[in-house]
């Protein structure tokens, strides 16, 4: 009773400045967080359980643990090529891609040349060209060139695919880095090729982490260019591999979801990994061109 | 900006993205152009030659699979980038804030943008199967019927194709707001809250402005990639039953892989383009992209 006397002030006026930005409540984050979790969680879960757990059970743990499904995509359905197949094709057009868009993202930051508008406004219309209508020129390319049925088509296609979004990611990166910096190192005696590695390059990880697992990811998951120009089993890639475990539909779920889990387990890693770096790679301004 | 000392070095170190860009891009995009006007379907070889427009004729008032097909593509497109659009924003509000287990949160639910169409649709089938999927065990709890099989029955295959996609296409949105949400100044937020603003208030002065161009960048872009991708309704519907689920690409595909009509394929190829061209326009321009607030 006496407390309402003391201090009526402190309710009507708290004390400005101090005062926290209203907090958003507990339930309001963790509520509708819940359940997104559960729809992004439980279809992995399900692939993971149909994966891991025996034959004709119909336990939704997996339990108990059998690698026998593995075994049989693995060895007996051939994802083990596959999956090297994939690794073969990722990495190089990882490779590839970061070298190229990061020459060619170099020059679009720092130097100011005839053309560079061009290239820029051309660039952006290639974002409009459909790859799945690229399909049949594409293959009479790699016909003449004698790649059909060669890794290196794919490695070729996704880079190209992937030149555009790495060179404006990277030519955005550079933009951010000041070029004092850089002129101080050629004060210093250094060459514009010794001080880009010097200065330029460490500050561009977060760049080239980003420029280089979306090159990886993607060319990881493509699937049409790889069921278009590669049709020798021993060539094919992880999806068109999967698709084909998917299109005998009355069968193999244990193995559909153990080929699934094979195909995801590289790409979920790699991007547990880079997404941090993704979010505050974006937010540099890289985004806004 | 520094003038080269070397006129050459910028040439010099654009020219592989240049020549990979020119060669694979840009020449194949002008050979689809030039396909279009002429008769070239591999299995009829002695057609083969100049068409003129016919390619197009034929398109636009003899094929109804051709308007049939960028029909869907247009609903495909405009329910998956509003729905994705919408979860994608709330949920990039969610991770924006701070709470316990916010870095695990944002790892989980942004991974399924890693996965592949073709890795979806497997998930997917193994879900909605009547005999291995989720139904049957809510069924068990009492929760629908047994023989449900949303891929199966013709009223909920849009609708199944449509949650698949958008499972793995939300993460998208809530990648790129995420990253433009954590570069609004905390300052404008304290000083509207000061102002008595209410959270509601501040979101659509603050927060909506400032994700403008945000929003329209990679709205335009999803809705590109929506349209063109073609992994997951390819795997895992086929464009059927019955072409229900056929998109302009998808029957493009269909054409040149299954029955090798080059010639039309590639005249199916260009108009796509030509929309997909006149849209993206259209949308930049009415949605003032880059004009101030």
């Amino acid at each position: 009773m006496t407390t309402t006397l003391t201090r009526p002030v402190a309710r009507t006026a708290p004390p400005v400045g101090r005062k926290p930005v209203n907090r958003v409540s507990r339930w309001q984050i963790y509520l509708p967080l819940g359940l997104y979790l559960l729809f992004t969680l439980v279809p992995f879960y399900w692939m993971v359980v149909f994966a891991f757990r025996p034959r004709g059970s119909n336990s939704l743990l997996p339990w108990p643990v059998t690698l026998d499904n593995f075994e049989h995509v693995w060895t007996g359905m051939g994802f083990s090529v596959f999956f090297q197949n994939s690794l073969l094709v990722g990495v190089a057009s990882l490779v590839s891609t970061t070298v190229i868009a990061l020459a060619g993202g170099y020059a679009l930051a720092r130097y100011d040349f005839r053309g560079r508008q061009l290239f820029l406004v051309g660039m952006l219309c290639t974002q409009f060209i459909p790859g799945a209508m690229m399909l049949i020129p594409l293959f009479e390319i790699f016909r003449t060139l004698g790649l059909v049925n060669s890794l290196w088509a794919l490695v070729i296609a996704e880079t190209v695919f992937q030149l555009p979004l790495s060179l404006i990611l990277i030519s955005g990166f550079v933009k951010n880095i000041p070029i004092e910096l850089e002129q101080a190192a050629w004060v210093d005696g250094c060459s514009r090729l010794r001080g880009f590695f010097a200065v330029v390059l460490p500050m561009l990880r977060p760049a080239l982490v980003a420029v280089g697992s979306f090159a990886f990811i993607h060319s990881w998951n493509n699937f049409l260019f790889a069921l278009m120009f590669v049709n020798e089993q021993d060539k094919f890639t992880l999806p068109v591999g999967l698709a084909f475990t998917i299109g005998e539909f009355s069968a193999d779920f244990g193995a559909l979801a153990a080929g699934g889990v094979v195909a995801a387990v590289p790409v979920v890693l790699v991007f547990a990994v880079i997404q941090r770096y993704l979010v505050q790679g974006l937010s540099a301004g890289a985004v806004k061109g | 900006m520094r003038v080269a000392r070397s006129p050459r070095t910028p040439y010099v170190l654009i020219a592989p993205a240049v020549v990979a860009m020119l060669g694979f891009l840009v020449y194949p995009m002008g050979s689809v152009v030039y396909y279009s006007l002429q008769h070239y379907d591999v299995t009829q070889p002695w057609d083969n030659g100049f068409a003129g427009l016919e390619n197009f004729r034929v398109l636009l008032f003899e094929d109804p699979l051709f308007w049939q097909s960028l029909g869907f593509s247009v609903k495909w497109v405009v329910v998956e980038v509003v729905l994705q659009l919408l979860f994608g924003l709330a949920l990039a509000l969610i991770v924006n804030e701070t709470f316990i287990g916010r870095a695990v949160s944002r790892a989980l639910v942004f991974s399924p943008w890693a996965v592949s169409g073709v890795l979806t649709t497997g998930i997917w089938i193994l879900l909605y199967n009547p005999s291995t999927g989720i139904f049957r065990y809510l069924a068990d709890l009492g929760i629908g019927t047994y023989d449900t099989a949303p891929l199966a029955d013709p009223s909920t295959v849009f609708t199944a194709a449509v949650v698949a996609e958008l499972w793995r296409g939300v993460p998208f949105f809530a990648i790129l707001l995420l990253a433009d949400l954590q570069t609004v100044s905390g300052d404008l937020y304290e000083a509207a809250s000061v102002d008595g603003a209410s959270r509601i208030r501040r979101f659509v002065h603050i927060t909506l402005p400032h994700l403008k161009d945000a929003i329209i960048l990679s709205t335009l872009l999803r809705a590109v990639w929506e349209f063109n991708n073609v992994d997951l309704l390819y795997t895992l519907t086929g464009g059927g039953p019955a072409h229900q689920t056929t998109t302009l690409p998808l029957y493009v595909a269909a054409k040149a892989v299954q029955s090798h009509d080059f010639g039309y394929g590639s005249a199916l190829t260009t108009a796509a383009f030509v929309v997909l061209t006149f849209f993206s326009i259209a949308y930049l321009r009415l949605s003032k992209f880059g004009a101030r607030t």
